[in-house]
């Protein structure tokens, strides 16, 4: 291992090794903090927040006095002990009422940061049935063209997909399931967040029919304030290793009775410099030697088949 | 009959269809639909007025729209089947998302590992438990209740040519020691080489909390370790200079004096064959004297650890050994 200061158990080293930056990433955590004075509003929508990012996500209990836009020192540091790449940040005061403070980061230092006022709140509890089980994995719908237009809600629409992105659990995920469906929609210059079950039901064909169910959070967000990354730092953080990428198989095709066929590149031979004397098969056999000794050299004879050593070579015209 | 029946079947099939609600979705602009991340991008313009008017249902209808469309797009995925549950096989991310870490670098090899890779010495998974024909039984390998624990020990023999009183205890402790400090030595050695920074040589080990002795060492190391020993160097205030220390080692050429290696050579041989043993007859005496006295010394600890044992029998010399009057038995 090349750490200087070797982990005492298999308990500690399994969370170092996981901690190291990977070829394929893990699913990011994220911390939900709270500040020195926060709302019901803003502590409900936290934890609804943070249990549909269970388990992937930390709870901190106590309240910190933390000002994300003005010192982020504290939140890289818990980001690092935490290993979070993602954070929420939770606050209330009269200048900016029920304030979230949602960002990423990018090799533990600060990406991207987006203030978020919280206009209306409904929580779970609030939605009269039954709920999907924790963990389930979402499918997201943005809609809107500001998602497209703006560059911050850019930013925002790709820092959402990492929150709620599912886990890489290889590329197979069950057809048949119900599952939460955050709703992303922009319009008057407001987020609305809304989470559904989805109900499969019969239709005439194979593929079902989609009905939805609302039973989650539901909040309008107001962006306020942001804190967006440079362009290249952000080229940097999309980087993918060259491991990570299919290799293409060049020169190898399969033909309709499935068999390989492979293309063999030769440099250009030079069939003067050719050895043949070498060559056992291009010699020519005693008894014929003698025949052709004694007959006597005829042109017409040259030109048919030579038999050579129970090869037949034959020689242009 | 024909067109009855055919009508007959017809009705069936749109009655049948009208149970079930259509799952095609009409959009304007085509929704990007995106299976790798299960996401749904919808560039649409939202139609203010429906919006405002039926806020909740529009909403609930966009999402089930959309929904819809990337299910479709789900259920044309190849399927296979897994432990009696059906999975659809979902294709690569399309959108590229920012990573939580930095690509991750190429290790640097270790020493060992350079070599087996030149010798192509495979790598080679050891059963952890071995049996032990003595107590046949399955131990582990090493460590903790294995064939060799120390704690095992309760009977050391000593070997024919080693000291009566040497502790062979200590002495295999001391050596497990040992064993250990040269492998955590060669550990960060590896290390040090991956980041190719400078590891100081014999006499100081590389530790993350050093003493304040061995910091110290360090420091007067480096100081000597210039072409004039330190000599124009800077002193610090309160720095204590070591007075013999500006010796230089001098050595022989390697090559061209051929009549000094040739006398040197001879001497060696004389003294080999021809010469009798070196023997310093003061310095034998006082050696016998001295181990006399250590014998003596540990007697009376004994006798003191026993009983009240005579403390003052003895002259205060012989009791406390060397420490005494140095000169008394020269």
């Amino acid at each position: 291992m090349h750490r200087i200061v070797k982990p005492k158990n298999k308990r500690s080293k399994r969370f170092l090794d996981a901690k190291e930056s990977q070829i394929i990433e893990n699913t990011k955590t994220a911390m939900f903090i709270r500040g020195s004075q926060t709302s019901d509003v803003v502590n409900n929508a936290l934890k609804e927040i943070y249990i549909m990012k269970k388990p992937n996500a930390v709870m901190f209990t106590k309240k910190n006095n933390i000002r994300p836009f003005e010192d982020f020192t504290s939140l890289e540091f818990f980001s690092n002990k935490n290993d979070a790449s993602l954070f929420v940040f939770g606050s209330h005061n009269k200048k900016r009422p029920h304030n979230l403070v949602m960002g990423h980061l990018y090799d533990y230092h600060l990406l991207d940061m987006f203030e978020l006022g919280i206009e209306s709140f409904q929580s779970m509890n609030s939605f009269k049935n039954t709920k999907l089980t924790v963990g389930s994995k979402p499918c997201l719908v943005f809609a809107g063209e500001l998602f497209n237009s703006d560059h911050s809600y850019k930013r925002l629409k790709y820092f959402l997909i990492s929150k709620f992105l599912p886990g890489s659990d290889g590329a197979k995920r069950p057809p048949r399931w119900a599952r939460a469906c955050p709703l992303l929609h922009c319009c008057d210059g407001k987020v609305v967040l809304k989470s559904y079950k989805t109900l499969l039901k019969k239709s005439g064909t194979k593929t079902p029919r989609v009905e939805l169910e609302e039973i989650g959070p539901s909040m309008d967000l107001v962006m306020r304030r942001t804190h967006l990354a440079t362009t290249d730092l952000y080229k940097r953080s999309l980087k993918v290793p060259k491991t990570a990428k299919p290799k293409k198989r060049k020169n190898i095709s399969i033909d309709a009775f499935k068999t390989t066929h492979g293309r063999v590149h030769m440099e250009k031979q030079d069939l003067g410099n050719l050895q043949t004397r070498k060559m056992k098969a291009l010699k020519r056999v005693r008894e014929e030697k003698k025949q052709k000794e004694a007959q006597p050299r005829n042109k017409e004879l040259r030109s048919q088949c030579i038999r050579v050593r129970n090869k037949i070579l034959i020689k242009p015209a | 009959m024909a067109a009855s029946t055919n009508e007959l079947v017809q009705d069936v099939l749109e009655s049948v269809k009208k149970q079930f609600k259509s799952i095609t979705v009409e959009k304007d602009i085509e929704v990007d639909v995106d299976c790798g991340n299960l996401l749904v991008c919808d560039q649409n313009p939202i139609d203010i007025k429906l919006y405002r008017s039926n806020r909740n249902e529009f909403i609930s209808s966009l999402a089930r729209d959309n929904t819809q469309l990337l299910f479709n797009q789900i259920w044309k995925l190849p399927i296979h089947k897994v432990d009696d549950v059906v999975v659809a096989e979902i294709p690569d991310p399309q959108i590229r998302i920012p990573r939580e870490k930095p690509v991750p670098k190429a290790k640097k090899l270790t020493k060992w590992q350079e070599y087996a890779e030149l010798k192509g010495i495979q790598k080679r998974k050891r059963s952890r438990l071995v049996f032990d024909e003595e107590t046949k039984e399955w131990v582990p390998r090493f460590g903790y209740k294995s064939k060799n624990d120390l704690k095992k020990d309760w009977l050391l023999e000593v070997p024919d040519n080693a000291d009566p009183f040497e502790d062979q205890f200590a002495k295999k402790k001391g050596e497990k020691k040992e064993r250990v400090a040269k492998n955590e030595l060669q550990r960060l050695r590896n290390i040090a080489r991956a980041q190719k920074s400078k590891v100081p040589g014999i006499g100081l080990i590389p530790k993350l909390q050093q003493s304040q002795d061995e910091v110290n060492q360090a420091f007067h190391l480096a100081k000597k370790s210039t072409a004039s020993i330190g000599r124009f160097e800077e002193k610090l205030p309160k720095e204590i200079v070591e007075k013999n220390s500006r010796k230089k080692r001098k050595f022989e050429p390697t090559f061209g004096q051929l009549d000094k290696e040739k006398d040197r050579e001879k001497k060696i041989l004389n003294h080999i064959l021809l010469g009798k043993p070196k023997l310093d007859i003061a310095k034998a005496v006082n050696k016998e004297m001295r181990d006399g006295e250590v014998v003596e010394d540990e007697r009376e600890s004994r006798r003191r650890q026993k009983g009240r044992g005579s403390k003052k029998a003895l002259p205060k010399s012989v009791r406390r050994g060397n420490r005494g009057n140095k000169s008394s038995y020269r």
